[in-house]
């Protein structure tokens, strides 16, 4: 009798599990009825992309005059694991119609399996070449297919001070790396540690270091090297990428050039990290990150004025034979299902005018040369230096392979942990190398 | 949603229809066999739909497994031992094997067995027993993800002079310490990731425990304390030796949960820090890095570590019925 009384809630749950699973295929239903009234195009499209957060407002707002326009509702869903939900969704034959890319990698990936749709039929390509950098034409081809678009971009390299402490303390911007190692010493001198420094990241973290490694690597040893390291053709080991780790060092491996030291490096949210620059004294003069960080200073300290409290200068060049290098990341688009509506939407992702809805809410740059309508003279002037780089190199960590992207990721923990064992670093990235280009 | 409920009506009706009708046609199919076959043949009729669900969603996914490891990274080639190679001498694989035996195996094991059995016969002695007792439980409903992220809150850091937002760095700094980076400080993060379990699980040992100390006859305790034992004795003596078999039965449950560890520390550290247990090794070569091959190979190392332990579960399991 006890038995029985203790089966029934049992089989009750396995009843509403088995429930439960016949439903969830029905959460991602085909787009709708196509044509609705009024000669709109209807329907719903789905999106997958990693924003959440200020982000996905800011990509809710883009679309908004679309579903205005079309009558096609956008579906969006965000998730901090992109890279390992699309993989799943893809293998279980329930892509997304479109979807933000992790980085040039994983496109590559999906596109060799066949996965992308080619947008040539999709875009007007000649307008898309008259509108876009080459260098992201380029990187969003894979076999002679436009398989991505970028719908967002940002410059990499920037280092933000805040200009009213700089003038107090006179400070000058340097020109050189030479000069901003001089400076660096001369605040830790006067009692201040000069950066600011977070790399935490949740499951990424350790990536705004791989973002210290490449700017110097391209600034110091050229964009020669800086290809052949990302496409796995020079070893970790090598002098030249010893070298910029050790460049980096004479900052991380220093207690008084970053505020909390090792700990503080490794246990801050990458967020978070340039904050103490606007403390009053300042705990921190200097803060490497992307050109995104803006809409990180302003949600956390909404009196800061961009161009009075901060401002940013370009990582100066290292090597005068590579002058005016720049390295810069972007958002890629893809299309996983050929649908009316997924194809009106890339397009309308691409013009100029969607691109600057973003742009205008910050934190974003546009990857379309026609949007110059930016809000603020610190988005216009990183924009500018994205399109006007002499030298222009995507994210090197964004175009290795995912084992080798992560592998550097905590390549980047472990240097910062403990500088000493640089070598046996390098060496199990070289084995990662050796392993993950195949 | 109101466009699915036909289509849960269906999930609802149409299971239990197929099981109803498997049963009323095999039950037939049996009446016309001869009288002396049906014994033989009845059990296997009823308990076939059990294995057929067992056999498709656990036997047949782990020999799939079994197969993938000795394949490439997208499965298409047979690489023999290779993966296994790879994963043996990875160092990360390592040092996720010493995490998982040693900190999680160990501490975590014998951290929630003295927990659950410190507060069941504690709470035994109270008359707010059920009170304690769901409020140690209460961590059981939530999630381990959840959990890990409360925690994550509870050892956040911020450098010396800038606030704290952690409550322990924030309680550490008003007593005049210094703080720390908690969860980034081998080894002793790995304790701190522990106790996230720990945390979480002790209700679930507390309340087996529980009942099973109710089972030890009062009699039995009373005799015990006429004839002059003291209290520790009549707990080592007495109560100890009834609930070992308990005991193992929970110990062998978290050992093998330990093996399995995962959400805690994917959320907290992401294996960083000398954190990684083999899960998180497993996840990362299947989702981040896409190699079939070798997430399998780490799913098989795994298997083969939880195999030995299921099956001295299952023999204390048939001694205790024998003994019944």
């Amino acid at each position: 009798m006890n038995r029985l009384c203790f089966m029934r809630p049992v089989a009750l749950l396995i009843v509403i599990g088995l429930a439960i699973a016949a439903c969830s295929p029905a959460t991602t239903s085909p787009s709708g009825s196509p044509a609705a009234s009024g000669g709109q195009l209807g329907g719903t499209v789905s999106v997958l992309a990693s924003w959440g957060g200020a982000e996905q407002d800011s990509f809710l707002a883009m679309v908004k005059p679309f579903e205005d326009q079309t009558g096609v509702k956008v579906q969006y869903e965000g998730t901090r694991d992109l890279n390992a939900i699309l993989t799943t969704r893809v293998q279980g034959g329930n892509p997304p119609d479109v979807a933000g890319l992790p980085g040039p990698g994983q496109m590559a990936q999906f596109a060799k399996s066949g996965k992308l749709i080619d947008l040539a039929n999709v875009l007007d390509m000649t307008a898309m070449k008259a509108q876009y950098p080459d260098a992201f034409i380029k990187l969003a081809q894979v076999d002679g297919k436009q398989v991505g678009i970028f719908i967002k971009s940002a410059l990499k390299g920037p280092i933000w001070y805040n200009p009213k402490q700089f003038t107090a303390k006179g400070y000058a911007i340097p020109k050189t790396w030479d000069e901003l190692s001089a400076l660096s010493k001369k605040i830790a001198d006067s009692g201040t540690t000069p950066w600011c420094i977070g790399l935490e990241s949740g499951a990424a973290s350790g990536w705004p270091g791989t973002d210290w490694i490449e700017d110097i690597v391209l600034r110091q040893s050229g964009p020669d090297v800086y290809d052949q390291w990302w496409q796995g053709k020079t070893k970790w080991s090598s002098p030249q990428i010893k070298n910029a780790f050790q460049t980096w060092g004479t900052i991380v491996a220093d207690p008084k050039m970053v505020l909390g030291g090792k700990s503080a490096m490794v246990a801050t949210a990458f967020g978070d990290s340039g904050n103490p620059m606007f403390t009053n004294p300042p705990k921190c003069f200097l803060h490497h990150q992307a050109s995104f960080i803006t809409d990180f200073f302003t949600k956390a300290n909404p009196s800061l004025k961009a161009g009075e409290d901060f401002n940013f200068f370009m990582t100066p060049d290292i090597d005068p034979k590579y002058a005016g290098s720049v390295t810069g990341a972007g958002d890629l688009f893809g299309m996983f299902k050929d649908t009316p509506q997924s194809r009106a939407l890339m397009k309308y992702l691409t013009t100029p005018a969607a691109q600057a809805i973003w742009v205008k809410r910050g934190g974003a740059l546009s990857a379309n040369k026609q949007v110059t309508d930016y809000p603020d003279k610190i988005s216009a002037d990183s924009a500018k230096a994205l399109t006007a780089a002499q030298v222009f190199r995507f994210d090197a960590s964004d175009l290795m392979p995912d084992a080798m992207n992560t592998a550097f990721w905590k390549a980047v923990l472990d240097y910062v942990n403990d500088p000493t064992k640089l070598d046996s670093i390098l060496t199990s990235l070289d084995k990662v190398q050796a392993d993950s280009y195949k | 949603m109101i466009d699915r409920i036909p289509q849960v009506a269906a999930a609802l009706v149409v299971p239990v229809a197929a099981l109803l009708g498997y049963i009323v046609v095999a039950e037939w199919l049996l009446g016309r066999l001869p009288a002396g076959a049906r014994p033989r043949i009845r059990p296997w009729i009823w308990i076939g739909p059990a294995l057929a669900f067992v056999g498709f969603f656990l036997i047949a996914p782990a020999i799939q497994t079994i197969f993938l490891s000795l394949k490439d990274a997208t499965s298409t080639n047979f690489i023999g031992l290779d993966n296994f190679v790879a994963v043996l001498t990875d160092s990360n694989v390592h040092l996720a094997i010493r995490n998982n035996l040693f900190w999680w195996i160990a501490f975590f094991t014998s951290f929630v067995l003295i927990d659950g059995l410190v507060i069941a016969v504690l709470a035994d002695r109270v008359r707010y027993e059920s009170l304690a007792k769901s409020l140690i439980f209460l961590p059981q409903a939530i999630s381990f993800v959840a959990a890990g992220t409360i925690w994550k809150f509870i050892y956040s850091y911020q450098p010396p002079g800038v606030e704290q937002t952690g409550t322990l760095n924030a309680l550490l700094v008003l007593f005049g310490g210094e703080p720390r980076p908690w969860i980034q400080d081998a080894p002793l993060n790995n304790l701190l990731l522990i106790i996230v379990g720990v945390w979480a699980w002790a209700g679930f040992a507390t309340v087996i425990l529980s009942a099973s100390l109710k089972g030890v006859p009062v009699e039995l305790l009373e005799a015990a304390r006429l004839d002059g034992a003291s209290e520790p004795m009549v707990f080592r003596e007495i109560i100890f030796p009834l609930l070992l078999p308990t005991i193992t039965v929970v110990a062998t449950t978290l050992v093998i949960f330990a093996l399995k560890a995962f959400d805690v520390v994917y959320v907290m550290t992401n294996g960083n820090f000398d954190t990684e247990v083999l899960a998180n090794r497993m996840y990362k070569e299947m989702f981040t890095v896409r190699n079939y091959g070798r997430a399998s190979a780490v799913a098989v190392l795994l298997l083969t570590g939880i195999v030995p332990v299921l099956i001295f579960n299952l023999r204390r399991f048939r001694e205790q019925e024998a003994i019944r």
